[in-house]
């Protein structure tokens, strides 16, 4: 078995929560090791709180399993996964979904002012003009603005 | 006797945990829908850290987040008075228990990132990324409210409690940030009686089935 081959296995798993994009796009997937028989993944959780990392976890196990290998997920609790790590390729999948991508994050962290700016795009039409409902969301992954120019709400995804 | 860094733990774990729950109280009839969402996603990230805290703190004690969580005795939580207090139904409480909670939250957190122990200070910058919001959604509170009389009344009940959240040496940095004179804290001691009365609804189900039992 192959680094390569696990990686292929692992971008085969949709997000629990957002099947649009994979596990490999959402960036949590830090390192694959492969010895032998035995392959070990160094797994970033998203939000701590996230009722979906549990089965991220098992799915993860499952497809090691389903290509002969005998799994270790490492679940890692420092700070490496912020936003930014969600993959060019997953950002726009979740864009053509409906989902506004997170703004990248800048040096220190958001602020009312900029989350109120009408700079965020509205994944329907492509308008600025939208503005806050609510920081906070379905999931903790979310907050949820409003489009004036397409007068449709929509999900955005928080920037950490 | 544990250790310190488990003591630290311990403190923040619980601190999270019982506001988490106490967040919850309001998922249905906060003032207004927005309101229910919002409470409930900053319910369930404050859970989501004291799960964490609990798991790293189980290396240390034994056990693990859920045992650490539910199975101890009502005295041995050592969460802090503030987010004991069931403020249900009263807004103006709970948005100044809300600002003041989170203020001296974004204290400690910022000196624990600091921790020589790399892992606490790993996890204390995960947490961080999410506390943003819950201090960027008190803040939007505080503009509304901040003139109201109910509100600064709740603000002056709660100061003692609030200083209570943090260890001596990190008051005077939350009397400056709040700023309001330090006082005569309200400390981490035996838990009261409106904590065991949530720690009674909080753990009903778990000793309701055997030791062990498979979920």
């Amino acid at each position: 078995m192959t680094e390569a081959a696990v990686w292929e296995a692992l971008a085969e798993i949709a997000d629990p929560e957002i099947p649009v994009i994979s596990l490999v796009d959402l960036g949590v997937v830090k390192a694959v090791e492969v010895e032998d028989d035995r392959v070990r993944i160094e797994f970033t959780p998203t939000f701590m709180g996230c009722p979906a990392l549990e089965v991220m976890q098992r799915q993860m196990e499952e497809a090691v399993t389903a290509l002969g290998g005998e799994p270790q997920v490492d679940v890692l609790l420092d700070d490496s996964w912020s936003t930014d790590k969600i993959t060019a390729d997953g950002r726009e999948k979740l864009r053509a979904a409906g989902f506004a991508p997170p703004a990248p994050r800048a040096e220190s962290a958001p602020t009312l002012l900029q989350l109120q700016k009408p700079v965020h795009r509205c994944p329907y039409c492509g308008s600025t003009e939208t503005r806050l409902d609510n920081l906070f969301g379905p999931t903790p992954c979310r907050s949820v603005r409003y489009c004036a120019s397409c007068r449709q709400p929509f999900e955005q995804f928080k920037t950490i | 006797m544990i250790s310190e860094r488990a003591q630290l733990l311990l403190n923040l774990a619980d601190d999270e945990l019982i506001l988490g729950w106490r967040n919850s109280e309001w998922t249905g009839i906060a003032p207004f829908l927005e309101e229910d969402v919002a409470f409930s996603s900053i319910a369930q990230n404050e859970i989501g850290h004291a799960r964490a805290l609990y798991e790293r703190a189980a290396r240390d004690l034994g056990g693990d987040a859920d045992s650490i969580a539910f199975d101890r005795e009502p005295e041995e939580y050592r969460c802090a008075p503030l987010v004991q207090l069931r403020l249900v139904p009263d807004w103006a409480r709970t948005i100044a228990r809300h600002v003041l909670y989170e203020t001296a939250d974004a204290i400690r957190i910022e000196r624990l990132k600091q921790h020589d122990d790399g892992e606490l200070a790993g996890i204390a910058a995960k947490i961080e990324r999410e506390e943003v919001y819950h201090r960027l959604h008190a803040e939007m509170w505080l503009e509304r409210l901040r003139e109201e009389e109910r509100y600064t009344d709740a603000v002056e009940e709660l100061w003692p409690y609030a200083l209570g959240v943090l260890e001596p040496g990190l008051r005077p940095v939350l009397a400056e940030r709040v700023g309001h004179e330090e006082v005569d804290a309200v400390e981490r001691t035996a838990p009261g009686a409106e904590f065991v009365a949530l720690w009674e609804e909080m753990t009903m189900v778990r000793r309701s089935a055997p030791v062990g039992a498979q979920w």
